[in-house]
C-alpha cells in the first residue's frame, strides 16, 4: 500500500516536471552513464548508504528521507543540511550531473561559491565520478520533497564563505583515491571506503583549530558532539587491536560483537550505513583498519593502593558489576567488556563519563534487535565518585590510561546540560 | 459517536505475555496486527533499570507497576447472599497494567501442569468414582491434553530461556528433575540456578524424608542465553527483587527481554499503549465481531475495526469484556446455566516458617531470586493417594524463599512484641536464620457458587458495572493446606528449625494478604459450549472471530504457577490460528 502511494507521486512528480521543466529532458540526454538504469541506481543506493548521506540530509523520524533541515553541529557554530531531493525548486533536482558531481568531490556549489567542510568533499574527493554519478542516479529516484531550507547558519565571520577558499587551500586535497599497489586488492578497497565515501576521519580523525583534519593522528579519535569519537587505529590499548578482523566487521554490520556495541552517533552510522554494506566490504574496511598504525603509547596502570583507585572499585561493585561482571568481561552481545575496552581506556574519557552520566542505549539492528540499555548514574553518583571509578574502569584487569578529577567530570556535567541527544 | 481508523487484520487486547505471543506468531502470518494496551509502554532499561528497580517502597508497596484500583477494580463478596464492596487497594492479588502485563512483575516460576490436570473429572472420576467429589464441586476437563500442549510448553521455555532439570525426557524418569511431570520432549534450554543455603539444606533434608526434590523452574537465567528470536539474556545477579518488580538487568524471561525488541521492528505490527478497550464490536447477527472500540487518554473514543479480535488481558478483565461486549450467555449459578463467569478459580497458598538457632544458620535470605528454590511434587495433584485423605487436589511444596527485602522480611518468632524494642531485637536475631514464607502451593478447584459476574452498583469510569467476585474456600481445598502444611512443616523441622510456625490457609477467603495473582477462570475452555465459553483451541464458541487468551481459560487451578500453560495455551491457539482458522475462518469445533 504505502509503495504503491509512493511510486504514485514519484510518477506524478516526473510528469509535472517533465511538462513544465527543460533540465529534466537536458539532463536526460546528456551524454554519461544511463541514470534509470537499475544497475545504476542499485549501485547508487548502496554507495549513498556507504557515504551516508541519509544521516545529516535527513531530520530523524520526519518521514522526509534526504530532505535536509538537520542542524549540523560544527565547532564553529550550526549548519543546517540541504534538501538533495530530485524537488526542481527547493531540492537539486535541477542540477547537472557536473555540477553533482563538483559539489560533492570539488565543494563548489552552482554559483561557484565554496561548500563548507561539513560536507566532508574532503573525502568524498577520493570516490571516482562514475561512483559520485550512481548516487545522483539513485536520489534523482527518490520522492522530490519541497522543502526550503535556509543552509547557513552560522555566526559571524563564519557565515563569509569566501573565507572557505584559504581553508581549502590548506585543507583540502582534490583527486580520486590512488590504490596502493603493494597492498591487496582487498585492503585498497577498504581504504578507498574508509578514506572516501565512509569519511571515517570526519568524525575519528582530531581537528585542528580552523577545523582541518590533523593528518599525523589520522583515526586517533576526536571529540565531537558530547563524545569522544573512538581511536579506531589497529592501537592495542586505546583502538581496534584487540578485534579481530571479524569482530570489527560484526559490530559494523549489527552494531555489536563479543565486546562492544555502538551507541550515540556511530548508532545512527549502523543502521543507515555500516549495516548496509555487503561482507565482502565490511571486510575489507576491517582489514585496512587493522593496518592503521596507532600511537602506541601505554602508561602504567596506576596502583591498587591509589585512593581514587580503592573508592573506584567498592563503587564499580555496587553500581556496575551487576551488568558488567566483576572481571570486568561483560556479557557477549549484551554488557560491554570493559576489561580491555578501547572506550574505558581512551585518552580523552570523554565518552566513559558521559555514558555514566547519561546512560546509554546501544542500537538495534535486524541481526541484533536486543538492543540494551543502561541508565542514567547522575543522581546517583557525586562528581568524586564518578571521577574514582571512570579512573577504576580505566586501569582495572590490565586496562591502564590517565586518572580522571571531579572537575573533568564537572566540566562534563555542564557540556551535557545544554545538550538534547 | 467513535472515530473510526483504518482497518487491520487482527486487533489484540491487552500487551502481556499472550497479547505478545500472538502478535508475534500473526505478525509473522503476513498479518497487519494492532494491540492496544490500557496502561504506559515500559522498556526493561529506562522503566525499571537495575539502578533504581531495587526499591521495596515504591514497587512493593506503593503498587507503581500495577493496575490502580480508581482505574478499574473488582467488587468481592464470600456468599451469595452477601453485598459485595470494591476493592479499594489490592492485597491477595496485584492485576498487572501496561506493556508486558504480568510478565513485568513476575517471579518467573515456569512450571508445566500434570497430564492428569488436564482430564481431571474423567481422572478422579476413574480413579476414586464419581461419589468422591463434593457435589458442588464443578471440576471440568480442559478439551486440549497434555500432549497437544507438549510443543508448546517447549515453544515458551527456550523463548523464555527456563532455567532447570528434566524430570522426564521422553518418558525416561532423570535424576534430580521432577519424577511426576509429563514428558518432556527435550531438557530445559539452561541448566538449573543456583541455590541458596537454605534452599539447599531443605531439598537435602526433604530426601533424607524419603521425597525427590529438585530445582524449582525458572525463569530467571542461570546462564547468558540468546533464545530462537535472537535475544540476549544476561545471567542472574540474584539481587532478590524479582515479583513485584521488572528486571532490568535482562536476567527475567518477560514480552521486553523475549519478544518486544523483535516485534516492535516489524512493520506490520503497531502497538497502542494508553488506550482502553472498552468493548468488543459485533454485527447485527451477533455473531461475529467487527473489531473494538477505544478511549484515548483525551477522552476520544475510537473503533478499531479488524477481521479478528484477541482478547488478551488479563483473566478477570477477559471477562468483563465479554460481558460488556454481549458475548457468551452470562453464567447463573443458581440454575447452573450460562458460560461467562462460571468456574471462577484462584490459589490455595500456605506456608510454614522455621526459625533457626542464629549461631548455626545463616540463610542470607537477600541472596535469591524469584523462581529460585528446591521443591517437591509427591503431594500435588493426584500424585498421590487421596483415597484415604478425603479431599482431591494438592501442590507443590518448596522452599522457595525470593527474597530477604528489608520492609517486608521482618519475621519474628510468634510470642513476640508487635513493636518496640523486644521487635527490633527480635528482627535483628532471627533475620539471617529464618526461612520465610516455605512456599505450599496448592490448587483450588472450581465450584459452583464461586463465580464472576456484573455487579449491580458499582461502574468503572466508563459506566461499566464492575466484575463482581463471589469467593470463598471449601472445605476441600482447606482440608487439603492442613495436610500439606503438616507434611511441609515435618520438612522444616528435620532441617533442625528450633521453632516452627505453621500457616495453612484457613477460609473465609480473604482479599487483604497476599496469596497469588493467579485468578483464572470464568472464560474457560471445554469441549461443551453449554459448560465452557471457548473451544479447545482458546476460540469462541459464540463468536468465531474471537479467540480469548489468558488464564481466564482455565476450568479449574492446578498446584502450580500458571504462566507456563498460559502461554503454552497462546502457542497453541496461534498455531491453530495459523494453520486452520486463517484457511477457513470460522468455527474450528462443532458446536
Amino acid at each position: 500500500m504505502r509503495r504503491q502511494s509512493k511510486t504514485s507521486v514519484v510518477l506524478i512528480a516526473a510528469c509535472t516536471i517533465a511538462g513544465c521543466c527543460g533540465a529534466f529532458v537536458a539532463r536526460a540526454n546528456a551524454a554519461g552513464p544511463d541514470e534509470q538504469k537499475f544497475s545504476e541506481i542499485e549501485r547508487g543506493r548502496y554507495l549513498a548508504a556507504a557515504a551516508d548521506c541519509f544521516a545529516c540530509h535527513t531530520v530523524q523520524d520526519s518521514g522526509k528521507p534526504y530532505a535536509g533541515g538537520r542542524p549540523l553541529e560544527t565547532p564553529f557554530g550550526s549548519i543546517t543540511s540541504p534538501n538533495i531531493t530530485p524537488d526542481q525548486e527547493t531540492g537539486i533536482g535541477s542540477w547537472t550531473d557536473d555540477q553533482f558531481d563538483t559539489a560533492v568531490r570539488k565543494g563548489i556549489r552552482p554559483d561557484g561559491s565554496h561548500l563548507y567542510p561539513a560536507m566532508p568533499y574532503t573525502s568524498y574527493t577520493k570516490m571516482s565520478r562514475k561512483d559520485v554519478l550512481a548516487i545522483r542516479a539513485y536520489l534523482n529516484t527518490v520522492d522530490p520533497i519541497r522543502n526550503s531550507v535556509t543552509v547557513n547558519t552560522l555566526p559571524f565571520p563564519f557565515n563569509i564563505r569566501t573565507s572557505l577558499a584559504v581553508w581549502k587551500k590548506l585543507y583540502f586535497k582534490q583527486g580520486e583515491y590512488k590504490p596502493d599497489p603493494h597492498q591487496s586488492a582487498e585492503w585498497n578497497r577498504g581504504a578507498s571506503l574508509v578514506e572516501g565515501a565512509g569519511h571515517c576521519g570526519a568524525c575519528h580523525t582530531p581537528r585542528t583549530f580552523l577545523g582541518g583534519e590533523k593528518a599525523s593522528r589520522y583515526l586517533q579519535g576526536a571529540s565531537l558532539q558530547g563524545w569522544f569519537a573512538p581511536d579506531i587505529t589497529n592501537d592495542d590499548k586505546t583502538g581496534l587491536g584487540k578485534w579481530t578482523t571479524d569482530d570489527i566487521v560484526a559490530y559494523l554490520k549489527t552494531g555489536h560483537n563479543r565486546f562492544s556495541a555502538a551507541t550515540g552517533p556511530m548508532a545512527e552510522e549502523v543502521v543507515h550505513s555500516t549495516s548496509n554494506l555487503n561482507d565482502d566490504d565490511l571486510k575489507a574496511i576491517a582489514i585496512y583498519l587493522k593496518s592503521v598504525p596507532g600511537k602506541n603509547t601505554s602508561p602504567e596502570p596506576l596502583p591498587a593502593t591509589d585512593p581514587q583507585m580503592v573508592a573506584g572499585e567498592a563503587i564499580y561493585r555496587d553500581t556496575c558489576s551487576a551488568c558488567h561482571g566483576l572481571d570486568g568481561k561483560g556479557v557477549a552481545r549484551l554488557f560491554p567488556s570493559l576489561a580491555g575496552s578501547a572506550v574505558a581506556q581512551s585518552n580523552d574519557p570523554t565518552t566513559a563519563i558521559r555514558v555514566i552520566l547519561r546512560g546509554a542505549r546501544s542500537v538495534a539492528t535486524s541481526a541484533e534487535p536486543t538492543a540494551p540499555g543502561m541508565p542514567s548514574f547522575a543522581w546517583q553518583l557525586n562528581n568524586d565518585q564518578i571521577a574514582a571509578v571512570t579512573t577504576y574502569i580505566r586501569n582495572a584487569w590490565g586496562n591502564s590510561a590517565s586518572k580522571v578529577s571531579p572537575s573533568a567530570v564537572k566540566k562534563r556535567k555542564a557540556d551535557l546540560k545544554n545538550r538534547p541527544d | 459517536m467513535a472515530r473510526k481508523l483504518p482497518r487491520k487484520d487482527v486487533v489484540i487486547i491487552g500487551l502481556g505475555w499472550t497479547g505478545s505471543i500472538l502478535a508475534n506468531e500473526l505478525t509473522d502470518e503476513g498479518l497487519d496486527v494492532v494491540a492496544i494496551e490500557r496502561g504506559p509502554w515500559r522498556d526493561a532499561p529506562t522503566e525499571f533499570p537495575p539502578n533504581y528497580q531495587q526499591d521495596e517502597l515504591r514497587y512493593r508497596i506503593r503498587h507503581e507497576l500495577f493496575l490502580q484500583p480508581e482505574q478499574n477494580t473488582f467488587t468481592f463478596r464470600n456468599k451469595m447472599d452477601q453485598t459485595a464492596l470494591p476493592i479499594r487497594t489490592w492485597g491477595a492479588f496485584m492485576p498487572p497494567n501496561g506493556v508486558g502485563g504480568g510478565g513485568v512483575h513476575w517471579n518467573a516460576e515456569t512450571w508445566r501442569f500434570l497430564p492428569s490436570d488436564f482430564v481431571l473429572r474423567t481422572h478422579l472420576t476413574e480413579r476414586y468414582g464419581a461419589n468422591f467429589l463434593p457435589e458442588d464441586m464443578t471440576i471440568q476437563d480442559w478439551g486440549v491434553t497434555y500432549d497437544d500442549l507438549e510443543p508448546h510448553y517447549d515453544q515458551f521455555e527456550y523463548l523464555c530461556g527456563t532455567s532447570g532439570t528434566a524430570g522426564n525426557l521422553r518418558g525416561v524418569i532423570q535424576e534430580g528433575g521432577n519424577p511426576f511431570e509429563g514428558p518432556r520432549s527435550r531438557p530445559y534450554p539452561n541448566p538449573p540456578q543456583k541455590q541458596g543455603f537454605g534452599h539447599t539444606l531443605w531439598g537435602k533434608a526433604a530426601r533424607e524424608l524419603g521425597y525427590r526434590p529438585f530445582p524449582q523452574p525458572s525463569g530467571n537465567m542461570s546462564q547468558a542465553y540468546t533464545n530462537p528470536l535472537g535475544l540476549h539474556l544476561g545471567p542472574c545477579t540474584y539481587c532478590g527483587f524479582c515479583e513485584w518488580f521488572g528486571c532490568g538487568n535482562y536476567s527475567k524471561a518477560s514480552p521486553q527481554t523475549t519478544i518486544l525488541p523483535v516485534l516492535i521492528r516489524k512493520p506490520n505490527f503497531s502497538a497502542r499503549d494508553n488506550c482502553e478497550v472498552t468493548h468488543i464490536n459485533l454485527d447485527r447477527s451477533g455473531k461475529r465481531a467487527t473489531g473494538v472500540t477505544f478511549i484515548d487518554t483525551s477522552n476520544v473514543e475510537w473503533e478499531q475495526p479488524a477481521d479478528l479480535v484477541i482478547l488478551a488481558a488479563f483473566s478477570v478483565f477477559n471477562v468483563q469484556m465479554l460481558f460488556n461486549s454481549g458475548i457468551g450467555k452470562p453464567y447463573d449459578p443458581v440454575t447452573n446455566s450460562g458460560v461467562v463467569g462460571r468456574n471462577f478459580t484462584h490459589q490455595t497458598m500456605s506456608s510454614v516458617d522455621g526459625f533457626f538457632d542464629k549461631e548455626k544458620f545463616n540463610f542470607n535470605p537477600f541472596i535469591a531470586s524469584g523462581a529460585i528454590g528446591m521443591c517437591i511434587d509427591e503431594f500435588n495433584g493426584d500424585n498421590f493417594d487421596h483415597g484415604p485423605l478425603g479431599f482431591v487436589g494438592g501442590g507443590y511444596l518448596g522452599q522457595v524463599q525470593t527474597s530477604g527485602r528489608p520492609i517486608q522480611n521482618t519475621l519474628v518468632p510468634p510470642g513476640t512484641p508487635k513493636w518496640g524494642a523486644q521487635w527490633k531485637k527480635a528482627v535483628a536475631d532471627n533475620y539471617l536464620s529464618t526461612l520465610v514464607g516455605g512456599s505450599i502451593h496448592a490448587s483450588f478447584y472450581s465450584y459452583r457458587d464461586v463465580y464472576l459476574d456484573r455487579d449491580p452498583t458499582y461502574t468503572d469510569r466508563f459506566g461499566r458495572p464492575l466484575m463482581r467476585m463471589t469467593i470463598d474456600f471449601h472445605d476441600n481445598e482447606l482440608k487439603a493446606a492442613q495436610f500439606l502444611t503438616d507434611k511441609y512443616a515435618e520438612i522444616v523441622k528435620s532441617m533442625g528449625a528450633r521453632q516452627i510456625a505453621k500457616k495453612p490457609r484457613k477460609g473465609p477467603y480473604d482479599i487483604a494478604p497476599y496469596q497469588t495473582t493467579h485468578l483464572n477462570g470464568g472464560a474457560i475452555m471445554g469441549p461443551d459450549p453449554n459448560t465452557s465459553a471457548v473451544n479447545r483451541y482458546l476460540q469462541s464458541w459464540d463468536v468465531p472471530n474471537v479467540f480469548v487468551m489468558g488464564a481466564s481459560a482455565f476450568p479449574q487451578n492446578a498446584g502450580y504457577n500458571p504462566t507456563d500453560t498460559v502461554c503454552a495455551l497462546a502457542f497453541w491457539s496461534a498455531a491453530a490460528i495459523r494453520n486452520q482458522y486463517l484457511k477457513n475462518p470460522g468455527p474450528l469445533v462443532d458446536a
